[in-house]
């Protein structure tokens, strides 16, 4: 008799939270949401977890429709961008690669990491440009750019104005935050990546070449 | 770019028709006067990818695809 009421009861009860948890669920949610607009309502701004990841994703989106592909597989793969310099007397920045290699210094631009000016042909380290894009607007005065916005604000800085970037940057000897080492095996890594494309490139069949 | 958010779309329309304008001119103006630097990015006649910045919404070429606002830089430590 008992073994039967207990039976029962667990199939009444089973039976009844096919009913009832679908309604608690939607209260639940209701609930959340009614707390968060009155946060919003008193002007607390609501914690996103996945704000910055998608900020970052929109970021490289925009990084890789600004600079050309060669940049943007350079950054991809490397994790940082190389800027020919352009103040300079030397070589004039040219349309073509040949004119291009013969910049006279470069820049290499990581995220949120002070710009390293140095020598191509030698590799030898010229100098740090601390540079900063601080938002006074509020409420997000406080938040970095994301770290490929922080890259592309350097690039349009760069290619658009160098002269006025440079003379805003705090300039120190390298070293001073991005070890010297690290950016030597960086130019490294620069120097075997650009033959592995160039060699790739090579052996490519040209465009609209058809098979045999 | 706006910290923590990264790219928002501000303001969109076609310089030809005279509203569309207007509404480009109404929000250009703010951005510069929060201090945000402008810039366009455009391809040169040999397929260098570059940034023309600009300083006022007359500067802005006319076929310019969007103008991509960026706080203004100032020295890091």
């Amino acid at each position: 008799m008992a073994l039967a009421l207990s039976a029962t009861l667990l199939v009444i009860l089973a039976l009844l939270s096919e009913v009832v948890a679908p309604l608690a669920r939607e209260r639940v949610r209701r609930l959340k949401a009614r707390r968060a607009h009155r946060r919003e309502q008193r002007g607390l701004v609501v914690y996103d977890p996945g704000r910055e990841r998608r900020a970052e994703q929109r970021a490289r989106a925009l990084l890789r429709s600004c600079v050309n592909d060669e940049e943007w597989a350079m950054y991809r793969d490397l994790g940082f961008i190389r800027v020919w310099g352009g103040l300079a007397e030397g070589p004039r920045r040219g349309e073509t690669r040949q004119t291009q290699e013969g910049a006279p210094y470069a820049y290499l631009i990581y995220p949120h990491r002070p710009i390293v000016c140095y020598l191509p042909q030698t590799g030898r380290l010229l100098n740090e440009y601390c540079v900063e894009f601080p938002d006074e607007t509020r409420p997000y005065g406080s938040a970095r750019l994301p770290g490929s916005d922080d890259v592309l604000a350097k690039w349009m800085a760069l290619t658009g104005d160098e002269r006025r970037l440079i003379e805003t940057a705090n300039m120190h000897l390298p070293g001073r935050q991005v070890d010297p080492r690290r950016v030597r095996r960086d130019l490294w890594r620069l120097g075997a990546w650009e033959r592995g494309r160039m060699a790739a490139a090579r052996t490519r069949p040209p465009t609209g070449a058809t098979g045999l | 770019m706006k910290p923590g958010h990264g790219e928002v779309l501000l303001a969109e329309g076609d310089l030809d028709v005279q509203e569309d304008e207007q509404r480009l001119v109404e929000a250009f103006r703010p951005q510069l006067e929060q201090g945000m630097w402008a810039a366009v990015p455009t391809t040169s006649h040999g397929g260098r990818r570059e940034a023309q910045m600009v300083k006022s919404f007359e500067e802005v070429p006319r076929d310019a695809e969007r103008v991509i606002f960026f706080p203004r830089a100032a020295g890091g430590r």
